[in-house]
């Protein structure tokens, strides 16, 4: 039933921007582990007389993102005041921008399942973050709300996307994509959990290969990237069932509830939603010069898409490898880290990428993602990672052994040439130990000679695992391998 | 006969100290008697600081040494209660604010307090600055020196009355529609209004922001040069304030207008301002050609929508100003709400008086969808064509002069019942505002035994120009050193 219809999304981003000192005071930005109420000036609480100052790099990071995005600058950042009565919001006003952002248009791409989209941006703009409120429920009877300011005027970043979205895997993967980005360019930290970064979703849905649109609704309180995306799916059904129904989709606001896993009808609040956005007359508007655009463009550092392509080309790695590698900032620095590639001969550039680029990929993600472990969490350091391929790659240790002292690593970040000498990991290379036990095995084994001498030339495996037992794993296979051989042509040849 | 202290000016008061023939106590001990002896029935403070005035007073006295070079320190004056001042009461005279001590002090506050000068407390006002009689203080009337039945003006009513009566040296007023002017001319004291953007707002509880302005209320023109040299300045915490110019305008005091143009705009004398108000400037004006200034009529034809300009403006950006007074965080705070939307509703319907509740409903209104285009847009259109108005006048006259307001001091309760006919009080005074422009009010006459003011207006920064005119018509005249009898 669903097929008959598609969804229509458009996504609004919050971030906070990582700048020293709050939009429009001296007060630092960082409040996460402060009392409550102790980061705060006249400015940010809203007292009588106190005046904003605009933050010139909330600006120039909101530029930053605009270009990065594709995004035509303004020529003029110019606040608005937006007016709505709420607790948390310490001048009755919000400074924001109205009809002229600081960055108007341009696209973010997507890629889902192989496909690639461009998403339409609508505008970046600058806005200030508002109060945190502590809603306190002892008993029925004694239920408070508490306000905590030192978020109040904390530079908040909204991203507006078109509503080019049509599915709840492409809502996630503009998310990450556009995180991603913000992350590159250092503008924000892009953490969704601890509130820097939120998403408000508008949906509709409509008759497949129709260009009319229902009714939307927004949705809020998506505290995560898989909340985004449950709630998205769970919307979508809904407003489906509710039109197969014979009903109509009422425009509103509902609340995503992570708990039931639906979205709730948020009480319309008690006023009309007129927000009476006017300029704002204590600030005036602050001329954005091609000069300083150009100088910002100048210095934008590597977006992923470049530096996938640079992952591509220079270190010869599958675009499915690139592309995971450069999902984070944090994944490619680490990869590059590793690489030190001015360390290494230009032959061998590639297969040290590659060889990197698995155990990142691999082993590194699978144990992170067992740990709920962030790339940034790690204990094994980019030079013990490129060291511990390097003893790979020598042949010290080899196969099964290398898992095991990647875990040990992973767990400790333990030195991987200790980790395999102290669990007696590392390869035998003592060549007359080996063909000792080469000679012994082709001695005791007559059986499976006879079959290689006799034309059998899997006999060959199994004399090579009794060997590998004899040495309880520690030999090189392919050594060994070659010494099986050589031995067996002379006893053919006799 | 030597003058009581309290009637010295700043810069006879500042003779008396370099000389040692008075101590700042003494200054000090003369505003707070005469406090007592006259605030009764004057009633132009909010908050008297005495104690602590004293005690500075002293403290500069025991260490002259450690006082900054000022033609302030050791003099007391007064503020107006919209100024913060921290750890003093500032009210705004509004049961809104009525406990509020500010954490901080205004930048001009700083100012003032960093060139020595002496707090002797908060002058009365209109509640938020709305009003022109300070029959809006939510605490009590201020009364005129020169008759107790009538206003003195307003807002900015308590620091004009609190000068004309010698109850400090001087004060700082808030003009945002004619607020220090208009209650300078009608208390008979000298009140100027400087271009938007040369003196700081921070700390300034803001009524409207695109309007608001500080400035000095004294006793003459010296004076208040004096005090603008010490306020003004780029203020890195207000972005509406601009690299000052000059500070050294009491230094550039000549009296000397020979050649200078004055246009007189027509529009300004018509209806509805009183004969003996138009009598009196025009004789003032005859005394500046005396002085070798040339006079010309001009006409200013849009001026005659400055007053509905403003009120869309001044309202609009009020609404918005006003909305932090919500009881959640400072302030009063109704308590026995149901819910947070009812008690931020009780908690503004008590808190504010009847203007205010008027002025925000009025800019919420004005700011409304479907009215915004109609009302505010075009507003700040007509606006922008006042400045450019003004801006051609200057270009071939120096000053402008006019009536400071239509009308001498009013009776109290005169006016309460009809908000339209106190909106006309500012006729004169609220262009200067539209366009941004400095406009200074000095006394020019009497009728009846009431002072009469008159206005000069000069174009963008040219504090310098308007206050040389009115330096020189002040030499040249009296009216400045009348005094109320109390």
């Amino acid at each position: 039933m669903e097929d008959k219809y598609e969804p229509v999304i458009g996504l609004e981003v919050h971030a906070q921007l990582l700048t020293r000192s709050k939009m429009f005071c001296s007060c630092p930005c960082i409040y996460i582990d402060s009392e409550p109420n102790t980061v705060v000036c006249p400015v940010c609480l809203a007292l009588p007389g106190s005046l904003p100052v605009v933050n010139k790099k909330a600006v120039e990071f909101v530029i930053m993102t605009g270009l990065a995005l594709n995004g035509e600058i303004a020529s003029m950042a110019q606040f608005h005041r937006k007016n709505y009565p709420y607790p948390d919001l310490m001048k009755g006003y919000q400074i924001s921008q109205y009809d002229n952002p600081i960055s108007l248009g341009g696209n973010l791409t997507i890629n889902v399942n192989g496909h690639e989209k461009k998403i339409g941006i609508t505008r970046v703009h600058l806005e200030e973050d508002v109060a945190k409120l502590q809603h306190i429920n002892k008993d029925q009877s004694n239920k408070y709300s508490l306000v905590d300011v030192n978020r109040s005027g904390v530079p908040l970043m909204e991203t507006v996307s078109e509503p080019d979205i049509s599915s709840p895997e492409e809502a996630r993967e503009y998310l990450l994509n556009l995180r991603s980005l913000l992350q590159y360019l250092g503008v924000s930290t892009g953490n969704m959990e601890d509130g820097s970064f939120r998403c408000d979703a508008n949906i509709s849905i409509r008759p497949k290969n129709s260009s009319d649109l229902f009714t939307r609704t927004e949705i809020k309180n998506m505290n995560s990237f898989r909340s985004v995306y449950r709630a998205l799916e769970y919307e979508i059904s809904r407003q489906v069932q509710v039109v197969e129904e014979g009903g109509k989709v009422v425009q509103e606001t509902r609340g995503w509830s992570e708990e039931r896993g639906i979205t709730i009808s948020q009480r319309s609040k008690e006023f009309a939603h007129d927000y009476r956005y006017f300029p704002e007359p204590d600030i005036p508007p602050i001329p954005i010069e091609s000069k300083w655009v150009d100088e910002l463009r100048t210095h934008l550092p590597e977006l992923p898409e470049a530096k996938r392509n640079r992952f591509i080309d220079y270190y010869e790695l599958p675009s499915y490898d690139a592309a995971l590698l450069t999902s984070s900032k944090t994944m490619g620095d680490y990869f590059e880290k590793s690489m030190n590639a001015k360390e290494i001969e230009q032959d061998k550039i590639a297969s040290k990428a590659k060889s990197i680029s698995n155990w990142m990929l691999g082993d590194m993600s699978g144990l992170m993602n067992a740990s709920n472990m962030d790339i940034t969490d790690l204990k094994i350091t980019p030079s013990l990672l490129r060291q511990f391929t390097d003893l790979v790659e020598s042949g010290t240790i080899g196969g099964p052994a290398a898992k095991e002292v990647f875990e040990e690593m992973f767990i400790s970040g333990s030195d991987p040439h200790e980790v395999a000498n102290s669990r007696g990991l590392t390869q035998l290379n003592d060549k007359d130990f080996l063909e000792k036990a080469v000679a012994k095995v082709i001695d005791t084994n007559e059986q499976a000679v006879n079959d290689f001498v006799g034309g059998k030339d899997t006999a060959i495996k199994y004399l090579l695992g009794q060997v590998m037992k004899e040495t309880r794993g520690r030999a090189n296979p392919a050594i060994i391998n070659t010494m099986l051989l050589e031995n067996l042509k002379n006893k053919s040849q006799n | 006969m030597t003058l009581p202290l309290y009637e010295l000016t700043i810069h006879d008061a500042k003779d008396l100290l370099d000389n040692q023939m008075v101590s700042s106590e003494d200054l000090t001990r003369a505003a707070l008697d005469r406090i007592k002896q006259v605030e009764p029935s004057i009633k132009s403070f909010v908050t008297v600081t005495g104690d602590l005035a004293l005690e500075e007073a002293k403290s500069f006295d025991q260490n002259p040494g450690v006082l900054p070079s000022s033609n302030l320190r050791g003099i007391p004056f007064q503020l107006k209660d919209n100024i913060c001042t921290q750890d003093i009461l500032t009210t705004c005279s509004s049961n809104m604010l009525s406990e509020f001590i500010p954490p901080y002090d205004a930048t001009v506050v700083e100012k003032l307090k960093h060139s020595g000068g002496i707090i002797v407390g908060k002058g009365n006002m209109d509640e938020f600055a709305m009003g022109s009689s300070t029959e809006n203080s939510a605490f009590h009337p201020t009364h005129n020196p020169w008759d107790l039945e009538r206003v003195p003006g307003g807002s900015s009513g308590g620091p004009a009355a609190a000068v004309a009566s010698g109850e400090c040296f001087y004060s700082l007023g808030s003009d945002t529609g004619g607020s220090i002017r208009q209650p300078a001319s009608l208390c008979g004291v000298v009140g100027l209004k400087p271009t938007y953007g040369l003196v700081s707002r921070y700390g300034l509880v803001a009524f409207a922001s695109s309007l608001d302005q500080i400035g000095p209320i004294t006793k003459d023109v010296r004076d208040c040069s004096i005090v603008l040299d010490a306020i003004v300045g780029h203020d890195p915490m207000d972005s509406t304030s601009i690299a000052t110019v000059s500070n050294c305008y009491s230094k550039s005091l000549k009296g000397d207008v020979n050649g200078l143009k004055i246009g007189v705009p027509k529009e300004y004398f018509e209806a509805g301002v009183d004969k003996s108000v138009l009598d009196c400037i025009k004789e003032s004006l005859l005394a500046f050609e005396k002085l070798g200034a040339t006079v010309s009529e001009i006409s200013l034809p849009l001026t005659k929508y400055a007053l509905a300009v403003y009120y869309i403006l001044a309202p609009s950006e009020a609404s918005a100003n006003l909305s932090r007074y919500d009881g959640v965080k400072y302030g009063y705070s109704y308590k026995d709400a149901g819910s947070i939307w009812d008690a931020m509703e009780k908690t503004r319907q008590n808190g504010f008086g009847p203007e205010v509740s008027r002025r925000i409903m009025l800019g919420t209104y004005a700011l409304s969808a479907g009215y915004y285009d109609a009302y505010y847009v075009k507003a700040q259109k007509v606006r922008t064509m006042i400045r450019d108005e003004f801006s051609s006048v200057f270009n071939d006259y120096d000053v402008l002069i006019t009536p400071t307001s239509p009308s001498t001091a009013f009776l109290i309760g005169e006016k309460t019942e009809d908000p339209l006919q106190m909106y006309l009080n500012d006729i004169c005074t609220i262009p200067a505002n539209i366009a941004g422009i400095p406009a200074i009010s000095i006394p020019a006459g009497f009728s009846n035994g009431l002072p009469i003011g008159m206005q000069i207006m000069g174009n963008y920064f040219s504090e310098n120009t308007i206050l040389n005119a009115a330096y020189a018509f002040e030499q040249a005249t009296e009216w400045h050193k009348m005094r109320p009898s109390l």
